[in-house]
């Protein structure tokens, strides 16, 4: 068995393997020189690299995603640390109206190589402005990658991947899985976009899961294996661009769709997935597909109320049980 | 400033002011597809800034960024044809009239969102200053955009790393359709500098003599890594804010008083006085450009428009 090492840690180290390899990679957000950011991810940066390249911003988020896009014109590989998915809403214009079409609009003469960090999800308690997973808003603007790993593993291959990328990427850190861990070679090493990862498999319904619903999908997957049901866990690891192949094979294989989906169901991630799916592979269903979401209501901080609105590994296998026995 | 660099400025003046009454003719003729915002009465800022940057300086500028792509070097055919949506436009017909880039001449793009390129330029200047170059980024911008929260965030951020950056507010007394009276709260956006520890001076912005000079100042304050500078270059907007904007927000008389203060005007008769050029000179440096202007019109009039499949190029995922 390989090294085993925290999802923080995996991220952390892929960055600072790009950073070694490559002089015009660096970081900028609020909090990530001496601190380290929000969550460590940026621990030891700025004394291996200096403040330069590990540099302290004011809180300004259209700055810091507009300064990065600037910088990545003219050949710099900026990693922009927005903290919170959340905040990143004070960039939008950076990133949507400008990061994502420069390259587009300028016929190719220029590219925009920057990634765009974010924590993303539920945690604790975080409410209204701290709890986001809005990675569909993003999905939803031509020109931008999105990027949620779901392991160590993955977390470390992306961030390498999405570093080495040309255009902008939106990678995005679920809260909950941090501290996880897993197994984590040493060398650096890409995962290429696009390519969704088999994380469980079975043959009587298919669960396509993102961050932190990919490990509740298992923890569901495993409970109902012990009534005799095969569940398959396909994790697209990339939203945009997303693996359909593996996701119609998938379906094929089992005739039955749930998505959970950490964001919300309209015109979310979930319901992309079930109408891709629908005009592909209806022959395929033996039963309508279904979506288990965070219902659509703003974040509630009192944990009885947060608890009851976000998908988790009960309501996973609850909605599970339900399409079989329909 | 030596009489070549005086006639330099002069005929870039008149090359935008052509190219631009050009482009309104066009639009009047259905030749270019959207209402343009026209740049005519503000020429002295792009040339008067421009002269100072070298080739590999980069600028952004706005949805009224025409002047400063010629002046900083574009290819009128490029310009005229990019904004006749054809393919041989610098940006292939994806850009158009908002969304000009030259990257080989330093235009790294005019932008259609007020503020949204000064943070660009925020970048480019960071850029230049982590590759130890000793390059200038220039971003212009509108009296609009200085009350944008991309104006604050950004000028905090470079006069924090003194990054190489001008930053160069056209107060065209007009923001769309609100005059600068009625939507900022200081008459001279130029003491906004102070508010960031870095020079901000106002000047005429239809002498190009003054906006030269200041922009030499905050050229080599830049290059000698000592930070941004503002600049407020104060002028008037002639046209509307698009071609067929009836501008019932402000009168007749007061346009016709601002027509009174043409950059071309002022220049040209300085020179005169100085004996640098006369009449002749004159009328052949606007022959000149009105030839370069009728030869790129009649270029893009004679391209091809994209195919509707090109749209496609350069996205995944379509």
């Amino acid at each position: 068995m390989g090294r085993r090492i925290r999802f923080v840690e995996a991220l952390r180290e892929g960055m600072r393997q790009e950073m070694e390899r490559d002089a015009s990679v660096f970081v900028l957000g609020e909090g990530v020189g001496p601190h380290g950011s929000c969550f460590k991810q940026t621990e030891g940066f700025c004394a291996q690299f200096g403040e330069d390249r590990s540099r302290d911003t004011p809180i300004s988020e259209l700055a810091i995603a507009g300064t990065a896009a600037g910088a990545a014109l003219l050949g710099m590989r900026p990693i922009a640390d927005l903290m919170w998915i959340d905040f990143s809403m004070l960039a939008m214009d950076q990133i949507c109206n400008q990061a994502a079409k420069l390259r587009y609009i300028s016929n190719g003469q220029v590219k925009v190589p920057v990634v765009y960090r974010m924590t993303t999800g539920k945690s604790k308690s975080n409410a209204a402005h701290h709890s986001g997973s809005f990675y569909s808003w993003f999905i939803n603007t031509p020109g931008l990658k999105v990027v949620v790993p779901s392991t160590p593993y993955d977390a470390k291959g992306l961030i390498i991947s999405a570093i080495r990328d040309d255009g902008p990427v939106v990678y995005l850190e679920h809260k909950l899985l941090l501290n996880v861990r897993g197994e984590v070679p040493e060398d650096p090493y890409e995962i290429p976009f696009g390519v969704a990862d088999v994380k469980r498999e079975g043959t009587d319904l298919t669960i396509i899961a993102t961050g932190a619903m990919v490990g509740f999908s298992l923890a569901a997957a495993d409970a109902l294996a012990k009534e005799n049901v095969s569940v398959e866990v396909v994790d697209p690891r990339t939203l945009m661009p997303y693996d359909g192949e593996a996701i119609l094979a998938s379906v094929r294989k089992t005739g039955r769709l749930l998505v959970v989906d950490e964001g919300f169901r309209y015109c979310g991630f979930g319901s992309e997935i079930v109408a891709f799916v629908a005009e592909n592979a209806m022959d395929a269903l033996r039963l309508p597909p279904k979506q288990l979401t965070t219902m659509h209501t703003t974040i509630p901080f009192s944990p009885p109320m947060e608890d009851y609105v976000f998908p988790n590994p009960e309501r996973v296998a609850a909605a599970v049980r339900a399409m079989l026995t329909a | 400033m030596d009489n070549q660099l005086k006639i330099q400025l002069l005929e870039t003046m008149l090359r935008v002011r052509k190219a631009e009454l050009q482009l309104a003719i066009m639009y009047k003729n259905g030749k270019v597809p959207c209402a343009a915002h026209l740049y005519e009465g503000e020429e002295a800022i792009a040339a008067g800034v421009c002269a100072n940057l070298r080739l590999d300086d980069c600028i952004t500028s706005t949805h009224r960024g025409h002047g400063h792509c010629i002046a900083k070097g574009m290819p009128m055919r490029e310009m005229i044809a990019e904004v006749s949506a054809r393919k041989t436009g610098c940006c292939g017909g994806k850009g158009g009239t908002m969304h000009l880039f030259k990257p080989e001449v330093g235009v790294m793009g005019t932008v259609g969102i007020v503020g949204g390129g000064i943070p660009l330029s925020t970048g480019l200047g960071l850029a230049m200053k982590m590759q130890k170059t000793d390059r200038v980024a220039v971003s212009f911008f509108g009296d609009g955009a200085a009350n944008n929260g991309a104006f604050h965030e950004s000028l905090n951020l470079a006069a924090l790393w003194k990054l190489p950056v001008l930053y160069v507010c056209e107060n065209n007394q007009y923001a769309t359709s609100v005059a600068v009276w009625r939507s900022t709260s200081v008459p001279d956006i130029g003491v906004r500098g102070s508010a960031y520890g870095i020079p901000g001076v106002t000047v005429d912005g239809n002498r190009v003599d003054d906006v030269y000079a200041a922009a030499a100042a905050a050229v080599s304050r830049a290059r000698a890594g000592d930070g941004p500078t503002l600049i407020e270059c104060q002028t008037y907007r002639i046209r509307g804010h698009f071609e067929g904007d009836d501008s019932l927000y402000r009168t007749k008389e007061e346009v016709a008083e601002a027509r009174k203060r043409d950059p071309i005007d002022y220049w040209k008769a300085k020179l005169m006085a100085e004996g640098v050029i006369d009449d002749g000179g004159f009328a052949a440096l606007s022959e000149k450009a009105e030839a370069e202007v009728a030869d790129a019109a009649a270029f893009a009039e004679a391209s091809p428009f994209p195919a509707p499949e090109d749209a496609l190029e350069l996205t995944a995922n379509a």
